[in-house]
């Protein structure tokens, strides 16, 4: 008589098995895990927005940490995000780079102008190409580089304090202190 | 008479496709049918990764127009079909196939249906098995159970 609640029981925790898998592997829906967490960043080369005369490289920025933030002046999230974005400018954390993507150079300019410029430099992506090397979807995106390199975190959507206090500065914070 | 109205509906059909109603979303040819038959597949087999649940093919999101630009791209350069997967896995990991690669990961996704399908089989002979041996010993006609 076991056998009549052995399978259920069984079948029962296969289940649960199956959705705590699915669960824990879906935080919030829609939201595509990054096949670079701990890879090298994406090598790029591209214009300057302010200076077409400068580039701004993944080659020159090695050394130090950044926070490559993926943005564009058509995209309504950015804009909810700018503020903070301003805050971690002059927190001093970490250099802010700016990706523009899909953008067009005068309305990204006054863009800036209108809401304050947090960048420490900003990489003009005209044709998307360096967005999809970084896999790039949907911006707001902003990734944590390393001074190796490596990306760290991701973050998808609108950096919040919250993702700054418990993502970004532990991270910034223990790699300070090794 | 049945010539006219042969006009008229040409005519209609000519209006209509001015207007640009009928547009579809991925007009790009490819310079032989069979690269075009590699780009239709790839572009139907891959998922725009904003909008999700359309096809890099059926995406009006500028993000989907330039993933099939390097589809275009890397067909037009001689790459093969699994070479322009890997590049799409390499960004935007699993989630861009529609049809999920056989890995160990996600093996009992492709096993659970075989798997379901043999346990479904054993439960039905069992039934059947049981059920024969009951009417083969019992040659007397199956007792009443009565209400409830």
């Amino acid at each position: 008589m076991i056998n009549r609640f052995l399978i259920p029981m069984l079948a029962f925790i296969l289940l649960a098995v199956v959705l705590a898998i699915g669960i824990k592997h879906s935080p919030e829906k829609g939201i595509i895990a990054s096949p670079l967490i701990g890879k090298p960043a994406p090598q790029f080369s591209l214009p300057s927005l302010q200076d077409r005369t400068h580039t701004v490289s993944s080659a020159a920025l090695r050394g130090r940490w950044y926070l490559l933030n993926v943005w564009g002046s058509w995209c309504g999230t950015c804009r909810d995000e700018h503020q903070m974005l301003l805050d971690v400018q002059r927190s001093g954390r970490v250099r802010l780079i700016g990706l523009d993507w899909r953008d067009d150079d005068q309305e990204a300019l006054g863009y800036l102008q209108q809401l304050g410029d947090p960048y420490e430099s900003v990489a003009a992506d005209r044709d998307g190409r360096t967005a999809i090397d970084w896999g790039v979807y949907a911006a707001p995106e902003s990734f944590l580089v390393n001074p190796q390199g490596i990306v760290v975190y991701k973050c998808m959507g609108e950096l919040t304090p919250d993702i700054w206090q418990k993502q970004i500065l532990p991270r910034l914070a223990q790699a300070a202190g090794s | 008479m049945r010539r006219a109205s042969a006009i008229c509906i040409a005519a209609a059909g000519l209006a209509l496709a001015g207007t640009g109603t009928v547009q579809a979303i991925d007009t790009t040819q490819m310079p032989t049918p069979e690269l075009q038959a590699r780009y239709q597949g790839l572009t139907h087999e891959l998922r725009c990764v904003q909008c999700q649940d359309e096809a890099l093919a059926d995406s009006p999101a500028g993000v989907a127009a330039d993933l099939r630009r390097e589809v275009r791209e890397m067909l037009l350069a001689g790459k093969s079909d699994d070479d322009v997967r890997n590049f799409m896995l390499a960004r935007y990991g699993d989630f861009v196939l529609f049809r999920p690669r056989f890995v160990l990961k996600n093996a009992w996704l492709w096993a659970a249906p075989e798997v379901l399908l043999v346990i479904g089989a054993l439960v039905a002979w069992r039934v059947v098995r049981k059920r024969a041996r009951l009417v083969s010993a019992d040659a007397e006609p199956l007792p009443d159970d009565g209400p409830g």
